[in-house]
């Protein structure tokens, strides 16, 4: 059987999400051809407002490249506008002369901005939202500045006065009406919204009536002027009034149109073969400019084409604004009237604004300003018709208040029911989304956006996809695996490492190369993460890259606000002595050092060192025993003891001694982040263990490995890794986890960030239950230590990188006239 | 204001510069960072971030830019200005490079549009 043939007529969001449920269902049933009038692909055109911000481009917001096309045997024409329709003898014919039968007609033309008829209207400069075409042509007039006017206050108006002004134009916004957005938002939030476009510096007008255009010469744009006589000059004038239905071509073939094309519940026209959805349809007398109802139309044609009988009985739309940094959400209905009650939560300083319109104790409409996370959930009692008088008292607050103590986000994900909608654009359920994650074996956003559109069109619902991935997956969800190392290139930390073992990349420039990067040399953020991989990798053939060091590990000191650095010798376990600290006095004498101060990993820092005075205090320091304490490294600091059994009453082990051991064992080792250590001689804990990357706690049978603490940004105690009976054993056990964590971490990853993306058993299983891995693991760091092993002060002591430390030049004054 | 009326002075060579990397040159009280990229162009910055003076000539050198070792401001070699979001300008002084030798004129400095 020969296949049918389906012809669409325009190319945007509508059809081809139609397209994409159709293929779905059945990918062979039809033989499909789209004309095209834009000479492009599908792109989001949702994702406009962020492109004339800059915050995207073109190619990001691309929903079919011409590989989709070809790889699902469509027939694309693009820049072809459909000119004639012949019912009779089923052919469409566009103005470039192609002519195609069809069995099934899909009339898919959106819409157009609505133009005011206002004098000067044609003149060169005054510009619509709507496609790509006028976003260009804004960028363009952005770039010569100048003042930009828009007209109408609605959602797109105020999306491209914010994009304008972002480009650095200055924007005056002209709304006819006495609040902003008045069909999404009561007054009180419209308000509000104009006063944060003021803090923006956009000039608000409103009840501002525009009267006339004003042009040059040369019939450019030149300004315009209101009813009221005010003059406004203008290098551009972007109209966005609003949409109106494009509905000629169906008109000019017979159709039945109203204010759009008339279509039943079966979104089939006058014709029975052919449809139409979109915005270009009326529906029970609405006509739809959101995405969410379009593709709601989407999935019935697809039904219906292949012989269903689904039916549209139109939608409740709920409205974001896309402007970064302004959280407004809007649902429903939400005029006041007899027989509705309203709840309204204001929080000035924290600019935050709430109200739900309810009737008969249901929510009919709600509106959020500065606070919106709990849109969704009012949308969906909305949408559900859910009785709300149980929680009446604690409906405002959210759905986190409900039912007891607050939860967590994540919770109050987990707690959705599974018709909840998530992503609003698509019309995406958590129990769709989730059983997609288990079913395809989902690991990764994109995957979800692949496989379920959710968070695919506006993004804002993102963050819920993010927890709702976390509930499924639990420790096996990585957010971080679909990050970009930096700018300069699209692969994470992971597939780069990956990449430098398997394809044996040794050097900077070979990795730039063999993985493409888009920068000719890296930046200040892949250039050090680069040079430690290799470290790493190949500790006896990479050539440290010095250029690459972050300063402190280039001079092995640490800087400071003043451009001055401090300096911190090994104090090998926290131990000292009088020889040491005489030597220490003595330097701080002869170099001027202007402070001296204890850290908190039992050592002495002397603060203020000026560059060139490094190499001579490092000489005196040297000549007493001291080596470089690293502690500017991303690599092991310091390990912190207790007295132990030396001394104290109740000290288990000598955890003195241990401490100095893995110090020796394990100083100059090169880590993704800084490795802290400590050894407590009894659980008392008093070298404070349990906070620390790696840290041992001594009991009468042995001692008690923990690893994964923080007491930095965020505040961990550790995880028990396992317990050994020897020291001996204690050491191969420790450096076996730091050579893992070595070889995995992605760079500037402390180990706690590391061990809660690879799974605490995974660690545990490889370290303390698998003994030829845990053996392999040590040997590998033992070898890597004896090329890491070098006193970084001693060797510039002796003259390496000397000019490091001491001017190129020093000008005179008559040198420098 | 034309080359032939500049003061060039001699500071060093190309070799005395690590690639990717900077030295300083005193001048009085300024301090000057002289920059040398991969591709062995040479610039000079007074050395001091437009942010918190922090000392460029210990930053990374990366494209015709360096990164301020303080809080990461990226400043460009050429122009002095910053980069991305930040805003501010470093002094930047002509530089001739001739057979290896590097020399820079200090008594002008240009800002960029």
């Amino acid at each position: 059987m020969t296949k049918q043939k389906l012809v669409i007529v325009g190319n945007g969001m509508a059809p081809g999400r139609m397209l994409e449920n159709l293929f779905e269902k059945d990918r062979d049933a039809f033989e499909v051809t789209i004309f095209n009038a834009e000479p492009r692909v599908n792109y989001n055109r949702l994702m406009l407002s962020p492109v004339l911000s800059g915050e995207k481009t073109y190619e990001d917001i691309i929903t079919h490249g011409d590989d989709w096309y070809g790889e699902h045997g469509v027939t694309l024409h693009k820049g072809a506008r459909v000119s004639e329709i012949d019912r009779q003898a089923k052919t469409v014919t566009s103005d470039t002369g192609i002519t195609v039968t069809y069995d099934k007609l899909v009339i898919a033309t959106g819409s157009s901005p609505f133009i005011i008829p206002l004098p000067g209207k044609d003149l060169d400069g005054v510009l619509t939202y709507r496609d790509l075409d006028d976003v260009e042509k804004m960028l363009n007039a952005a770039k010569r500045g100048g003042r930009a006017v828009v007209i109408g206050g609605g959602l797109l108006g105020l999306e491209a006065a914010a994009g304008l002004k972002m480009q650095g134009m200055d924007v005056t916004v002209l709304h006819l009406m006495p609040t902003l957005m008045e069909r999404q938002l009561d007054p009180a939030a419209g308000f509000l919204l104009e006063e944060e476009f003021r803090r923006r510096g956009i000039d608000v007008r409103t009840k501002a009536n525009s009267h006339e255009i004003m042009g040059d010469d040369a019939g450019k744009v030149r300004g315009i002027r209101l009813d009221d006589g005010t003059e406004i000059e203008a290098s551009i004038i972007v109209m966005a009034v609003g949409i109106r239905p494009s509905a000629d071509l169906a008109r000019a073939v017979g159709l039945d149109v109203n204010r759009g094309v008339l279509v039943g519940d079966d979104m089939r026209t006058s014709d029975a073969d052919i449809f139409s959805l979109g915005e270009c349809v009326e529906h029970q007398g609405m006509c739809y400019g959101l995405v969410a109802p379009l593709y709601e139309m989407a999935g019935v044609i697809a039904d219906n084409l292949l012989g269903g009988s689904s039916e549209y009985k139109g939608s409740v739309t709920a409205t974001k604004l896309k402007v970064t940094g302004v959280d407004l959400y809007s649902a429903g209905d939400f005029s006041e009237g007899d027989d509705r009650e309203e709840i309204v939560l204001r929080d000035a300083s924290a600019g935050v604004y709430k109200r739900i319109v309810l009737k008969d104790n249901k929510i009919v409409g709600a509106v959020l300003y500065g606070e919106t996370s709990d849109g969704p959930w009012f949308f969906d009692l909305l949408k559900k018709g859910t009785d709300v008088s149980e929680m009446r008292e604690t409906l405002i607050f959210g759905q986190a208040y409900q039912g007891g103590t607050p939860l967590d986000p994540t919770a109050a994900v987990a707690a959705l029911p599974d018709d909840a909608e998530i992503c609003g654009c698509n019309g995406i359920c958590k129990g769709k989304i989730v059983a997609t994650i288990k079913e395809k074996g989902l690991t990764s956003l994109d995957g979800v956006r692949a496989h379920t559109k959710a968070s695919n069109s506006c993004g804002t619902c993102t963050g819920l996809v993010e927890q709702l991935m976390q509930v499924t997956l639990g420790d096996a969800y990585n957010p971080a695996a679909v990050t970009p190392m930096c700018g300069c290139t699209h692969l994470g930390h992971d597939e780069v490492r990956r990449l430098i073992k398997s394809k044996e990349l040794k050097s900077i420039p070979a990795v730039m190369q063999e993985l493409e990067w888009t920068t000719s040399g890296g930046c200040a953020k892949c250039r050090p993460a680069l040079n430690y991989y290799l470290v790493s990798d190949w500790p006896d053939e990479y050539a440290d890259d010095y250029q690459s060091r972050f300063i402190n590990e280039r001079v092995h000191a640490n800087i400071q606000k003043d451009g001055t650095y401090s300096v911190v010798p090994r104090m090998w376990g926290g131990m000292t002595s009088s020889k040491e600290l005489r030597a220490i006095a003595d330097v701080v004498d002869k170099f001027n050092i202007p402070a001296v101060k204890c850290t908190g990993g039992q050592r002495i820092d002397m603060l203020g060192i000026k560059k060139e005075d490094l190499p001579a205090v490092w000489a005196d320091l040297g000549k007493a025993g001291f080596v470089s304490g690293q502690a500017y490294a991303k690599g092991l600091r310091t390990v912190k003891t207790c007295v132990g059994t030396d001394w104290c009453r109740f000290g288990t082990q000598d955890s003195t001694g241990l401490g100095i051991k893995l110090e020796k064992f394990m100083w100059g080792s090169w880590t993704p982040a800084k490795l802290k250590m400590a050894v407590s001689g009894c659980p008392r804990n008093c070298a404070e263990a349990t906070c620390k990357d790696i840290g041992i706690i001594c009991v009468d049978s042995g001692y008690e490995i923990h690893f994964a603490g923080a007491a930095g940004l965020d505040i961990k105690g550790t995880e028990v890794l396992g317990m050994v009976k020897t020291e001996d054993e204690a050491i191969e056990h420790v450096a076996a986890l730091a050579q893992m964590y070595r070889e995995q971490g992605h760079y500037l990853e402390r180990i706690y960030k590391w061990a809660k993306r690879i799974g605490l058993d995974e660690i545990r299983r490889q370290i303390m239950d698998d003994a030829a891995m845990r053996k392999a693991y040590f040997d590998r760091f033992v070898f890597s230590q004896k090329f890491a092993q070098v006193d970084p002060w001693s060797e510039r002591v002796s003259g390496k990188d000397k000019h490091e430390f001491k001017p190129m030049a020093v000008l005179t004054k008559e040198a420098a006239e | 204001m034309t080359a032939d009326i500049r003061k060039w002075v001699h500071i060093g060579t190309l070799e005395d510069v690590p690639r990717e990397g900077a030295r300083c040159v005193k001048n009085g009280d300024m301090t000057i960072a002289v920059f040398r990229t991969a591709k062995d162009d040479v610039f000079a910055l007074e050395d001091k971030c437009p942010h918190k003076n922090g000392p460029l000539s210990q930053g990374i050198v990366h494209d015709g830019c360096v990164t301020c070792p303080l809080h990461n401001w990226v400043i460009s070699l050429e122009t002095g200005a910053a980069q991305g979001a930040d805003e501010g300008h470093t002094a930047a002084f002509p530089v001739r490079l001739e057979d290896g030798q590097i020399l820079i004129d200090l008594s002008y400095s240009h800002e960029a549009v």
